[in-house]
């Protein structure tokens, strides 16, 4: 077998990029349905735990919350914890995983541009994220009647969430240096910002300071935005809410570009 | 002349202050077998780790097949093939999916790539170990696989770091003739190796590289020929008790059975011959103490450290 032209072959496979993409894709997707028991399993039975013992248990003696069920009313928060780490922690582990099994220098050494790489990790962390995000929401089923206010919102919100995190991910992986460092953010960071964030509770019982306070934090607009596609009600301006998201992603995948193109944590 | 690789004056300090590559210049013409040597931490691996962008240089210009790394990014990438000196594939997945990546990597899609796989996997006999994860390979087939992921993409110009480190000469001598062949087939080869004779074996053009600079840079037939002494190791058919006086020549008893005796450029190995037979010392075998690149490469590194 002759090595052949190069010139030819290339005319035939289109943009390389593409290719490329899907293929970190690809990888990606198969990375975390292969190791499903640590990857949906987990998310799974936690969320199925926080509908009995919040949503059941503690949730009867609460009655009502934002003129809603209080499992009603949780169960969009519960959906988007879910989401948010799925997305972070699926691109954070396996771009640190990459780096630390040294097998991130096939693509660097690869005529990959460094958005395809970034791209194509996000992708993959958003899938997983949609993934868990339908398995919680099918749970939530089990537990109260789900209806859905804005098709729309719902969708936008979930994909724009995992967009989010799965760059945030992304940037803890690029600078995480052991396997610590991965854990570190989601455990002191992710989680606290989560519970403050609105999931089981209205910022109208906060006191002003407090409620002001709140608004500094990123995941009470997610998870307001998302309880309106759900329920129809929000603590926050949906257009806020959105603009926040948005330009959020829009600085964080700018920061991890330029971290790419830095070489940071890959290149020496 | 077109060249497969062009290098002028690149330049790399680290962050700790360290200079690995002092204004560094090379070429390699293309479709040359070209060994690129030097003692650990000459620069070998940082000049390829910034050919393959896993280190960023401070200054200085690299074009492959006449593309900028910086500028013509793709296109130089799409002509390179890099066989690094670790092991850096996912442990956990199987041998044909790393290398259906490497070619996504590059713009091959997959229904492109299996063909090629299954060539190369045949050719370097891991065709039957496809569906098996990376790690339950074997050193050398791990090797092997390496060289098969850089050739995936059917590089213009292949980069091979220590490619026969640690494997059996059976199979060492196996990857010299897939080298051989491909070079063959037209596509330009630089190796860096610490088996010298490898280097003797395949290259036509040798550099060699000490404290971040080129100290030698010619055909491998022209470096040899500065060599000025070579030590012939003889194994005696009878044990002698003092070694025997030829003059002109160095001659050293290594033990009763074992003579070394120095010999100049332009000196005669018949003279040798006469005057031990003449002393009624008996020669059963012969052999260089050393492979004639490694004396060269240990006398010029051990100059430029001095």
């Amino acid at each position: 077998m002759s090595l052949g032209n190069y010139e030819v072959r290339k005319k035939d496979f289109g943009n390389p990029n593409w290719v490329a993409y899907q293929t970190i894709v690809r990888t990606e997707i198969r990375r975390f349905t292969r190791i499903w028991v640590q990857t949906m399993i987990p998310p799974a039975i936690t969320m199925t735990l926080y509908f009995i013992i919040f949503g059941s248990l503690i949730g009867r003696r609460i009655g009502e919350m934002g003129g809603f069920d209080y499992m009603a009313y949780i169960v969009p928060g519960l959906i988007m914890m879910s989401v948010i780490t799925s997305s972070y922690m699926n691109v954070s582990s396996s771009f640190f995983g990459a780096k630390f099994g040294r097998f991130i220098e096939e693509m660097l050494v690869s005529p990959i541009s460094n958005q395809t790489i970034l791209l194509g990790y996000v992708t993959g962390g958003v899938a997983r994220a949609i993934f868990i995000g339908v398995i919680v929401t099918v749970l939530s089923t089990f537990f109260t009647k789900l209806s859905v206010h804005n098709m729309f919102a719902v969708v936008s919100v979930m994909i724009l969430t995992s967009v989010l995190f799965s760059i945030l991910g992304f940037i803890n992986g690029v600078y995480a240096q052991s396997f610590d460092d991965v854990s570190l953010v989601p455990h002191f960071v992710l989680t606290p910002l989560t519970y403050l964030g609105g999931v089981f509770f209205s910022i109208d019982l906060l006191p002003n300071f407090w409620a002001g306070v709140a608004q500094l934090n990123p995941i009470l607009y997610v998870v307001n935005a998302f309880r309106y596609g759900i329920l129809g009600v929000s603590d926050i301006s949906l257009i806020w809410a959105y603009g926040m998201l948005m330009s959020m992603t829009a600085i964080t995948y700018i920061i991890a570009v330029r971290l790419l193109a830095n070489g940071a944590g890959v290149r020496s | 002349m077109s060249y497969a690789l062009e290098i002028s004056g690149l330049k790399k300090i680290f962050d700790n202050g360290f200079e690995a590559l002092k204004g560094l210049d090379l070429t390699v013409e293309k479709g040359d077998f070209f060994a690129l040597l030097g003692p650990n931490g000459a620069g070998k691996s940082t000049t390829i780790g910034i050919l393959s962008s896993l280190v960023n240089k401070s200054s200085g210009s690299v074009k492959v097949m006449g593309y900028d790394i910086d500028s013509e990014f793709g296109m130089a990438k799409r002509r390179l093939g890099v066989v690094p000196q670790e092991f850096n594939f996912n442990q956990f997945e199987n041998i044909q999916n790393i290398l259906i990546n490497t070619a996504g990597y590059h713009g091959i899609p997959r229904l492109e790539a299996i063909p090629r796989i299954e060539h190369y996997l045949r050719r370097l006999g891991l065709w039957d170990k496809r569906h098996d994860p990376s790690r339950a390979l074997s050193g050398g087939m791990k090797r092997r696989l390496l060289i098969a992921r850089a050739l995936v993409h059917q590089p213009d110009l292949l980069i091979l770091d220590e490619p026969t480190a640690g494997v059996d000469i059976e199979l060492r001598r196996g990857m010299w003739d897939f080298l051989t062949e491909i070079n063959g087939q037209g596509t330009t080869i630089i190796l860096t190796t610490h088996y010298l004779e490898e280097a003797e074996a395949l290259c036509r053009n040798v550099s060699i590289i000490n404290n971040g600079e080129i100290i030698a840079n010619s055909s491998t037939r022209d470096l040899l020929a500065t060599l000025n002494t070579v030590t012939f190791v003889c194994d005696l058919a009878e044990p002698v008790s003092v070694a025997p006086v030829i003059e002109g020549y160095e001659c050293v008893l290594v033990d009763l059975t074992t003579l070394e005796v120095e010999i100049d450029r332009g000196q005669s190995l018949n003279e040798v011959f006469l005057a031990l037979s003449a002393n009624g010392v008996s020669v059963i075998s012969m052999r260089t103490k050393t492979n004639r690149l490694e004396e060269l490469f240990v006398s010029m590194t051990s100059e430029g450290s001095a």
